[in-house]
């Protein structure tokens, strides 16, 4: 099981990143363990500048703007 | 889109000529065709009716074909930008041509006002003088494409320059004084206390189908979003010019009304409007007699000061701070409307 967090403070860009990694996540029968993370000192911690950023198995895969599918599929295979 | 997307990956040099050719074919096309259609309509030109409706349909094509080219250069920019690669530029740096430097970057790496605090953070943490992070984070939501681009539509070259350059130093003014004023302790403590970042320029290289790729998506994204604003703006636009008699904003955001400039920073800071509704409204109040620096402001302050972006940096600044940082801004954007009223 993969381990997901969304960082970002609830703006829409990171509910759809949240919504996007579900369906990906769903299509591909993958399952994860998706968390949001929205408190700042935490999301700073990752050394993320630009939100929302996605990290994956403890590793920051991605930062700011809503991810691509192809990109997401890739970190879910 | 996916469709052009995927061709434009093989070869992306000639998508790029071949959207520029046919984008230059559009917008030539445009006049025509917008007067055309307007002839055919049932409705006498000189009637409020009709001089509405002309505005209309010539401005909503010509402004969404303007802001589509201006985003998608725009977005192929930003890929050279990164945060990171911005921040290492600017680490360490001292004195105001660093505050020139982070303004100027500003414009060119993508922000988007959600993510200010991380960034703001990022910056800090890595060394980023305070004055030279304020630089960088008034002039990235001021000087932002969609802003240009509607100014550009409605406004021409000239207008949209100046806004630019007023823009830019705007920001390096206020970061340079926010600077000077040395208020590095009136961060909160939990900023202050975080372990220092080291800067590291990401190297890594992009072929230019992904940058392609990175400009369409900003297209999608960015027009996508903002083109019911547009819409919306110019119709109000359309309205106001068709049904709002000549001068009458002349006694309101005249020149002669010495009061209009701050009246209108202070109505445009609580406002949270894109600017891609404001511009059409206020291009319709400029030809109904209000005055160029006034109407400046009020478009500056909307863009470049709100309330939400206050609440947000709330979080990192402690009150005295986030006064004056608004005050500074809101100054520098008083002193902008008020040159450009005596001066044209």
């Amino acid at each position: 099981m993969k381990d997901v967090k969304v960082l970002g403070t609830g703006c829409a860009n990171c509910r759809a990143t949240v919504r996007r990694i579900e369906e990906a996540a769903r299509a591909k029968g993958v399952e994860i363990a998706l968390t949001k993370v929205e408190d700042l000192p935490s999301i700073v911690a990752y050394g993320v500048m630009a939100t929302p950023g996605v990290v994956v198995d403890g590793k920051v895969v991605h930062a700011g703007g809503v991810p691509r599918r192809e990109a997401i599929e890739s970190w879910l295979a | 889109m996916t469709a052009i997307a995927s061709r434009s990956l093989a070869r992306p040099k000639t998508f790029i000529v071949v959207a520029a050719l046919a984008w230059i074919a559009a917008y030539r096309l445009l006049v025509p065709v917008s007067e055309a259609v307007v002839a055919a309509l049932p409705v006498a030109r000189e009637s409020h009716l009709g001089s509405a409706l002309q505005f209309f349909l010539y401005d909503t094509p010509k402004v969404l074909l303007l802001l589509t080219g201006v985003v998608f250069v725009m977005g192929l920019v930003n890929s050279y930008f990164t945060p990171e690669r911005t921040r290492a530029l600017l680490a360490g740096r001292v004195g105001v041509l660093g505050n020139a430097m982070a303004a100027s970057l500003g414009v060119v790496t993508p922000f988007c006002s959600c993510s200010a605090v991380p960034l703001f953070i990022g910056f800090v943490q890595a060394g980023v003088p305070l004055g030279i992070t304020f630089s960088f984070l008034i002039a990235a939501p001021m000087v932002n494409e969609v802003a240009l681009a509607l100014l550009l539509a409605l406004f021409g070259w000239k207008i949209a320059l100046l806004y630019l350059a007023l823009g830019l130093a705007v920001a390096i003014v206020s970061g340079w004084t926010i600077g000077r004023l040395r208020m590095e302790r009136h961060l909160e403590d939990w900023v202050r206390n975080l372990p220092r970042a080291h800067a590291i320029g990401a190297t890594e290289s992009m072929p230019l189908a992904e940058r392609v790729g990175a400009g369409l998506a900003a297209v999608r994204e960015i027009v996508g979003r903002v083109w019911p604003y547009v819409i919306a703006g110019i119709a109000i636009g359309a309205a106001i010019h068709g049904y709002v008699p000549e001068d009458f904003m002349a006694g309101l955001m005249g020149r002669e009304a010495w009061w209009s400039v701050p009246a209108a920073v202070l109505i445009g800071v609580p406002m949270y409007a894109n600017a891609a509704g404001i511009i059409p409204i206020v291009e319709a109040l400029l030809a109904k007699g209000a005055a160029l620096g006034t109407v400046l402001a009020f478009m500056m302050s909307v863009i470049a000061l709100s309330l939400p972006e206050i609440v947000i940096l709330r979080k990192v600044l402690k009150p005295r701070l986030i006064a004056v940082f608004a005050g500074v801004v809101a100054t520098g954007i008083l002193v902008v409307g008020y040159v450009f009223n005596a001066v044209l």
